[in-house]
């Protein structure tokens, strides 16, 4: 059996209005920003496309049902997801909706003169009274003025009033994490960022033709894209010779912007990036780019150049993937590149220094169909070689050649790359300054004690104090105020 | 020279291991001493005498330890020439400084010594899960590390890591006398220490003292990120965890000013939060994946 329960008529505004008061409540927030912190975790967790792409691939190779499941969840990507967008939507709603109503009444407070002295001063905190001699209300006035207290003089008593720099930078720090926010909005629409792996000596012009991968905004325009183009012409990769960390990256161009008609020397470093407005220029990732020479078997040239391989380790072993599509057959060679050669036993080749000190190519060449014209996109630095047969295998030094029945393969040098990473941000500097005033807030509202103090003078001087929030500290200063009005110091 | 230098920083940290071993004896002896004094009329009984220059004993002692131990946080940065904050065992030692300054500068203003027997034995053991375990030869930093915010940053974190603990130690504490208290009050030994009221204030003190800080390690980490990746937020798991360290503070903070929430409540939330920043130590730095791994493991 069920009941029928009186439900007062609430109407859609109504609603709304209750809708509105239930998100802006302090509690409400409250959960809003401990869920926010829980729903951080699991992006912490678990491998994320926009961080670890690999891992997330492996994760589908390996469980495809379970991780099908999970993408559906969003849990590969966490912070882009409806429901963690969601969380903080509300959240900043539900601030918005808390500060501006306090902005305002704080305005209107802050204007206004301290309320008048309670008659019964007695039944307040840090209470004392004694004789007057008769200058207290005059010394009483200028102890509030010499420590900047805002008083209402009135029958013989003052009340004074401190601390609004409380409230204050308790609604500078709330509506600077706004301006975070949106400064971060900001440059997730306007901003773009972008990709590209360039051998020394190469020349990279500022279009998005010449990106290796590239993402913008929403409301980013081509057009926005700076004019520059640089020239890498020198980079220096540093080592330490115990224990093959890298102890420093030096990267020189030759930078033009505008119309590319000057350029300029310009250094690139981990730490400092190559900065020109909001565009910025990082130094990313290197690596080496064997040089080759293939040709078939009249000795005609089918490919010469250098080609970017992948570093798989800290001593840059580093593998790809030579492809020839123009030959016939076609002909391509899986290989690995290792800067310092050494053998061991369980692994094979191995680099035992990231600098190229006894650099080696060993290639694997392949005859057959490289799967190019399917559609389907590769990997550069990989090869299906399931429609294709091996050849022959060799270890070449530099300036070597390895011949097989359908041609030869040279190894003449290397190039090292570097990979370069252009940002355009066009929101941090809101960002930052938000930072910065959100901290300064935080510091006014943390440690200003608001209080009120009050006198009444008239056979007897009558003291008492308030410390709101049940702040320390008031019990000295009203030591030090009586001291004053009884002429102690 | 910059092998002497890691050498006598070695033996700078091992001497103050067995500085802050004796502090932690003699905190252990003032505590147990310290059930037979007499609440009342304590300050005529030979036993209060006594107890108190223990206690004196235990505190110059840790004072020691604390000296020796930053001179060889210092001397492991010469060995370098660098800030000595390149992986986990120099984070690890700075951080055992940082929790034992924290202590000692709060006992300048609040009798904490009955503090003082946990702070020396998580220093200790600190110490020696560094020592033992996290111990990497002193080498130079890799590149993406060699910037100035690296102090700023590193230095801001490692105190206030040091300020959240010395707070969890306080709701922790809190929690376990509050439990006392209900299951009958507080035996011989708990009665000397402070009343749960304070316990709960000096926590939140701490708290509200420290999160500026934090939050200011926070951005200084994301100004440094971006000129070294590129971005300055990516949510890489210590950002992450770094982030849920401050929402869980905030929450806390909010919880008390504005929700008016005290004693137990507040305590648990102090000790989540306060976890979140030791997970975000331990978990992250040694397991995690991302950008942050300088454990050096």
């Amino acid at each position: 059996m069920s009941q029928e329960i009186e439900v007062p008529e609430l109407g859609s505004v109504g609603l709304l209005r209750y809708g509105w008061r239930q998100l802006t409540s302090m509690r409400t927030a409250l959960i809003l920003l401990l869920l926010l912190g829980i729903a951080s975790i699991p992006g912490s967790l678990i491998p994320q496309r926009t961080q670890n792409p690999i891992s997330v691939g492996e994760y589908f190779k390996n469980s495809p049902e379970l991780a099908k499941w999970m993408d559906q969840l969003f849990l590969f990507d966490v912070y882009g997801s409806p429901w963690f967008s969601a969380i903080y939507i509300l959240l900043f709603i539900s601030l918005i909706g808390c500060v501006l109503p306090r902005t305002i009444e704080h305005f209107h407070s802050a204007r206004a003169l301290p309320p008048a002295t309670p008659k019964n001063l007695d039944r307040m905190e840090h209470h004392t009274s004694w004789p007057a001699q008769g200058d207290e209300l005059e010394k009483a006035r200028d102890w509030f003025k010499s420590k900047r207290f805002r008083v209402l003089e009135k029958d013989g008593s003052i009340s004074a009033e401190k601390g609004f720099a409380r409230e204050t930078g308790n609604l500078f720090f709330h509506l600077a994490l706004i301006l975070v926010l949106l400064g971060i909005s900001f440059s997730s629409l306007f901003g773009m960022r972008g990709m590209a792996i360039l051998n020394v000596g190469e020349r990279f012009i500022n279009t998005t033709t010449s990106y290796d991968s590239l993402n913008y905004g929403k409301l980013f325009n081509e057009k926005n894209l700076p004019d520059f183009a640089l020239t890498v012409d020198k980079f220096v990769a540093k080592y330490n010779l115990v224990t093959s960390s890298p102890e420093d990256y030096t990267l020189d161009v030759k930078f033009a912007k505008g119309d590319l008609t000057q350029s300029e020397l310009r250094t690139i470093k981990v730490n400092s990036p190559l900065k020109m407005g909001n565009t910025s220029i990082y130094l990313q990732a290197n690596g080496y780019s064997p040089v080759v020479t293939v040709r078939d078997s009249k000795g005609n040239v089918a490919m010469q150049g250098p080609v970017p391989f992948l570093p798989q380790d800290s001593n840059l072993r580093s593998i790809g993937a030579i492809k020839v599509p123009d030959a016939d057959p076609q002909i391509g060679f899986v290989g690995s590149f290792v800067p310092t050669y050494a053998r061991s036993g369980a692994e094979g080749a191995v680099s035992v220094f990231p600098e190229a000190l006894d650099p080696r190519l060993l290639l694997a060449a392949w005859i057959g169909d490289l799967g190019l014209d399917g559609g389907v996109p590769q990997s550069v630095y990989r090869m299906d070689t399931s429609k294709m047969t091996q050849v022959g295998l060799k270890s070449l030094k530099p300036g070597e050649t390895f011949t097989y029945p359908q041609g030869s393969i040279t190894f003449e040098g290397y190039f090292q790359w570097v990979n370069l990473e252009i940002v355009h941000d066009p929101g941090k500097n809101f960002a930052l300054l938000g930072g910065i005033v959100a901290i300064l807030g935080l510091l006014a509202s943390l440690f200003t004690r608001r209080r009120r103090i009050w006198i009444r003078v008239g056979k007897t001087v009558e003291v008492a104090g308030l410390a709101k929030n049940a702040a320390p500290g008031l019990d000295v200063e009203m030591a030090e105020f009586v001291a004053k009005l009884k002429g102690e110091k | 020279m910059s092998r002497t230098w890691a050498y006598l920083s070695n033996y700078l940290v091992y001497s103050s291991m067995a500085l802050y071993a004796l502090s932690f004896i003699a905190h252990a002896i003032e505590t147990a001493w310290a059930v037979r004094v007499t609440t009342e009329d304590s300050k005529k009984n030979m036993d209060y005498k006594r107890t108190e220059k223990v206690a004196r004993i235990a505190t110059a002692m840790m004072i020691l330890g604390f000296v020796l131990l930053f001179a060889g946080v210092v001397a492991r940065g010469l060995s370098a020439s660098r800030v000595p904050w390149g992986n986990m065992y120099e984070f690890s030692i700075t951080g055992a400084l940082a929790f034992s300054g924290a202590y000692l500068a709060a006992l300048r203003k609040h009798d904490l010594r009955w503090l003082g027997l946990l702070v020396s034995i998580a220093v200790l053991l600190t110490l020696g899960t560094a020592v033992a375990v996290l111990y990497r030869p002193s080498a130079p930093l890799v590149p993406a590390l060699k910037s100035t915010w690296l102090v700023v940053h590193v230095s801001t974190a490692i105190i206030s890591g040091g300020v959240f603990l010395l707070a969890n130690a306080i709701a922790a504490a809190y929690l376990y006398l509050d439990r006392m208290e209900t299951r009958g009050g507080r035996t011989a030994w708990a009665k000397r220490l402070p009343s749960l009221e304070n316990l709960d204030q000096l926590s939140y003190r701490l708290v509200a003292f420290v999160f500026p800080l934090w939050t200011f390690s926070v951005i200084a980490g994301a100004i440094w990120a971006e000129s070294a990746w590129g971005r300055y937020w990516g949510w890489d798991p210590k950002e992450t965890w770094a982030f849920i360290t401050w929402v869980a503070y905030a929450a806390y903070l909010h919880a008390r000013v504005t929700v008016g929430w005290r004693g137990r409540k507040a305590a648990w939330l102090c000790l989540f939060a306060g976890s979140t920043f030791l997970f975000n130590y331990v978990y992250v730095n040694i397991w995690g994946t991302g950008k942050h791994t300088y454990s050096g493991l």
